[in-house]
């Protein structure tokens, strides 16, 4: 189904399944542990060995040599294959840092061996035992060296220049020009990534932890060396992924590689102190805001250069992604700068680009309009557009000022005091913050399966995946929806590549991309129903477990009945993404209290206005969103991989280290869904907003802190000695 | 912990230079379990490696995350930092043990409907601890934000909050998660 003209009325708008609030269907699984994730497929394979990997000791040289003579004669090890014993391999296109293979080392905590042993404690004992000759050699690990290295360079794309910037600049009676810095960030993911890996013959399964089964496919295919269709790859639990599960990673590469060697299924999970170092993470920013302003208020020259460092071919952090379309103004300067770093590999990570984007950006914009005497959101609402600045392209919907003036209502903005450090409660400092939300609305051509079984149950096979993002539950209300019946009546098989290709889970596309996929195979089988019937594919209406036309009902059962139908078929977008800007759109609020003497930050309560098309489970679509409101609260307050810029690698490797919010952070949370529909996105008529929820809440969180206390904290994340030295008179 | 030394399990005679091994007996959901294990093995991986009970999960490994607790004699433990021949004689309870998918406790049942979850794999931790934190508070066990040490303990959102602190949710569902509880502990009165 080519999707290229906006949807029309269709047996979604019905309403009956999707849009309601319904309970996982997966939900019993995940509760009573009967969901099996990665490692813990037990049954499907036999005489299964454990593999154990060993991580780099140095950022950046060569692998001499490795011994491994003890480690093979450890106990109930049955092989050991090195980094040496194999060659470099292809990389995906995704992939920028080598996963196993050659003696080259990239950055720290590359995987360089792996142990295969009877148990899992054999495996790792024996690892301890390997002898590595390493050749080290310098490397780069200071993002603000490389910052000033490269400063003024041209950017790496220069489509978002409009106008003349620095005369603008110059010119303007109001000026603000501020740098903001966002630190490197871990998913930290629950589930490590673990892969089992079984061969039969040349043909390779892999039951894994991926985002992204095709692309998974496609690259660990390519990195063997394997025609894809000897590849079968299987996820049908993910234990989150936040964008470090999107790609193949070393799990997958080295426990293929070792069951091979070993002549055994082998199974492998990175421990978790290798996560942050071997895997991916968002990478930090150094980000330049100027904004010039008329004494009213209106921009008139809008400047966001960011600067981030990758390993060589690998992208920059795409932090001014949303700059190009927040705010209006004729004269503007948008850009990103990479430099070279040895740090481990930068990738996507939840919204990448706009999250530490808006970060920075709606600190900022908070800072002018109190530069100019406005109020924060009239400023934000003074500023807004209709069309893409410089281009002209309306936007499908665009209600961010509604986002902002309906929260403003239900948060209580009034309560706010204009002027900073000016309202006390006990020994707390008590401030409120607003920013703006933005996500871009990505589209993924997406198929799936659709089988009208005997006895009139309805079947969706697709390789999509659930992250926690709630697939299953929304796939099932769509079929539900299109083919009339319960929710009860139908199966989801996701997560394996023998089944049509999706959009896969990533960048919020997954939920509005995947289910119009099944829209489109659910019209397929709909016609194919019709057409054994004798009824009018066009006209026949599929509800209450029948299929009806003109004077005539028949049951599905008894449609089914001469043997199962089915039918398949994919959603591809054209067109209208480049007709109109498709985006999502929100305001999130938070209150903290910042304590008097000792400036801890807590958190009281937050609130989330989203604008995101046809929320299709209100349940799933609220708990997205509160999810990331959390996350959020993490980059404002905690969040920071700590650099060690001698050795080069993040020192903070585990869930210890590296801080993520818990229970006691985290606040009442309210969710506030806008009423409506975007028929340019979709036949679903919704869009994503899984990220959106997190864009922008730290910033509001950093504008909370500064109306508690008059500190503004340009660099993430907002810790207390930061506060410290600079707290109003206790 | 076993508190006499008859508790103690008794180390088997390992072959030269192989990684020593005892022999143990424990309770799991109701049903004893004995077996001769390599004495590096956690509870965790007792459970999840030799038994095949794979819903206490590993997150960390380090007693960082919770996602491994289990119910060990009525308290709350890391699985992950318990050596499993430590558990002469105790009883287990896991997350298989709670309830079923067509036979779910109340306290799993009000997980799916408040959706105190979102990936589901700190999901078991989440509810052995939550089990375990209402009969701590049930039982007048203090925490860090109780204030009065004499008086019954009231089942509010920050007791809740900072006794569930061990448990991770990376996902964000904390919310959820307290109205589950909440409901539960409600019900409970």
């Amino acid at each position: 189904m080519l999707f290229d003209t906006p949807a029309k009325e269709n047996p979604i708008d019905r309403a009956r399944e999707v849009g309601q609030p319904r309970p996982r269907i997966d939900g019993p699984l995940k509760v009573s542990g009967t969901a099996r994730y990665a490692y813990e497929q037990r049954d499907v394979v036999e005489n299964m060995a454990y593999g154990y990997p060993l991580g780099a000791a140095i950022a950046k040289g060569r692998v001499r040599a490795i011994d491994t003579a003890a480690a093979e004669a450890a106990p109930g090890v049955i092989g050991v294959l090195t980094t040496l014993d194999v060659p470099r391999h292809a990389l995906g296109p995704m992939n920028t840092a080598m996963l196993f293979g050659g003696d080259r080392v990239e950055h720290y905590h590359q995987a360089i061996a792996v142990v295969v042993a009877e148990s899992f404690e054999e495996a790792r004992a024996a690892t301890a035992l390997l002898d590595v000759d390493y050749a080290p050699e310098p490397g780069c690990f200071d993002l603000e060296r490389v910052a000033r290295e490269i400063v003024g360079q041209p950017f790496c794309e220069d489509d978002a220049l409009v106008g003349d910037f620095d005369d603008a600049f110059l010119a303007a009676p109001v000026q603000l020009d501020v740098t903001y810095r966002t630190p490197d960030q871990s998913h930290s993911m629950m589930e490590p990534h673990a892969t089992l890996a079984a061969w039969e013959g040349d043909e390779l399964t892999v039951w894994t932890s991926n985002q992204m089964i095709a692309w998974g496919v496609r690259d660990l295919a390519a990195a063997l060396d394997l025609p894809r269709d000897k590849v079968r790859l299987v996820s049908p639990f993910i234990g989150g992924g936040f964008g470090g599960k999107l790609f193949v990673r070393s799990d997958v590469v080295a426990a293929s590689l070792a069951a091979r060697k070993v002549g055994r299924p082998v199974k492998l999970a990175l421990p978790r102190p290798l996560i942050a170092n071997n895997t991916t993470h968002r990478p930090a920013t150094v980000q330049r805001l100027r904004f010039g302003a008329t004494e009213d208020g209106k921009f008139t020259a809008f400047g966001h250069e960011s600067t981030s460092g990758n390993l060589p071919d690998g992208g920059p952090e795409t932090a001014t992604q949303q700059s190009q379309f927040l705010y209006a103004a004729p004269n503007r300067l948008v850009g990103e700068r990479l430099g070279v770093l040895d740090l481990p590999e930068g990738n996507a990570m939840r919204a990448p680009g706009e999250a530490s984007g808006m970060m920075a950006l709606e600190a900022a914009v908070d800072e002018m309009a109190e530069k100019l005497g406005l109020d924060p959101i009239e400023f934000r609402i003074l500023n807004d557009t209709q069309v893409v600045p410089g281009k002209d392209t309306p936007f499908s919907q665009r209600h961010l000022a509604d986002c902002l003036r309906l929260g403003a209502d239900r948060f209580g903005w009034g309560e706010r005091a204009s002027l900073p450090a000016r309202r006390r409660e006990g020994r707390s400092w008590i401030g409120i913050g607003v920013a703006a939300a933005y996500r871009n609305n990505l589209l993924m051509k997406s198929g799936a399966r659709a089988r009208l079984q005997e006895g009139g149950g309805v079947e969706i096979e697709t390789d999509m995946t659930d992250i926690g993002t709630g697939s299953y539950t929304i796939i099932a209300q769509t079929a539900a929806e299109m083919m009339g019946v319960p929710l009860a009546r139908v199966t989801v098989r996701l997560g394996d590549s023998r089944y049509p290709v999706s959009a896969g889970s990533g960048g919020q596309f997954g939920g509005n991309s995947s289910t119009s996929g099944v829209y489109a195979a659910c019209v397929a089988l709909r016609t194919r129903i019709a057409e054994r019937l004798g009824a009018d594919p066009e006209t026949a209406v599929f509800e209450e477990g029948e299929v009806r036309w003109g004077n005539s009902a028949v049951s599905l059962v008894e449609a089914a009945s001469g043997g199962e139908i089915v039918a398949e078929d994919s959603i591809t977008f054209k067109g209208l993404g480049e007709k109109y800007r498709q985006s999502t759109f929100g305001a999130h609020f938070v209150e903290v209290a910042v304590d008097a003497a000792t400036a801890e930050i807590r958190v009281r309560r937050m609130l989330a206005v989203c604008s995101a098309g046809r929320i299709l489970n209100p349940v799933t679509a609220r708990s997205q969103v509160i999810g990331a409101m959390t996350m959020g609260v993490g980059s404002a307050l905690m969040e920071e991989l700590a650099v060690d810029k001698t050795r080069g690698f993040f020192a903070n490797h585990d869930l210890a280290g590296y801080e993520v919010p818990v229970h006691a952070d985290i606040p009442r949370q309210d969710v506030i869904f806008l009423d409506e529909t975007d028929p340019i996105s979709s036949p679903m008529k919704a869009k994503g907003v899984g990220e959106l929820g997190l864009c922008g809440v730290a910033a509001a969180v950093a504008n909370a802190v500064y109306n508690a206390t008059g500190i503004r904290v340009r660099d993430f994340p907002i810790t207390l000695d930061k506060l410290l030295p600079h707290m109003p008179p206790f | 912990m076993p508190s006499d030394f008859e508790t103690i399990p008794r180390e088997t005679g390992a072959a030269d230079g192989a990684p020593p091994r005892s022999e143990v007996s424990l309770t799991i959901n109701g049903r004893d379990w004995s077996g001769v294990i390599d004495n590096r093995v956690t509870l965790l991986d007792l459970l999840r490696e030799e038994i095949g009970l794979t819903g206490s999960k590993k997150g960390c490994d380090h007693g960082q995350c919770g996602a491994c607790t289990v119910i060990v004699n009525g308290r709350r433990v890391n699985a992950c930092l318990s050596f499993a021949v430590m558990h002469q004689g105790d009883a287990v309870t896991t997350i298989e043990g709670v309830g079923r998918p067509d036979a779910l406790d109340p306290l799993q049942a009000a997980f799916v409907a408040h959706d105190g979850y979102q990936c589901g794999y700190c999901t078991p931790g989440q509810i052995c601890s939550a089990k375990a934190v209402l009969e701590e508070i049930a039982a007048g066990v203090p925490s860090h934000v109780t204030r009065d040490l004499e008086a019954p303990i009231a089942t509010t959102a920050e007791e809740i909050r900072e006794r569930m602190s061990g448990n991770i949710c990376r996902c964000g569902a904390y919310a959820n998660i307290l109205a589950a509880i909440s409901e539960v502990a409600e019900g409970a009165r």
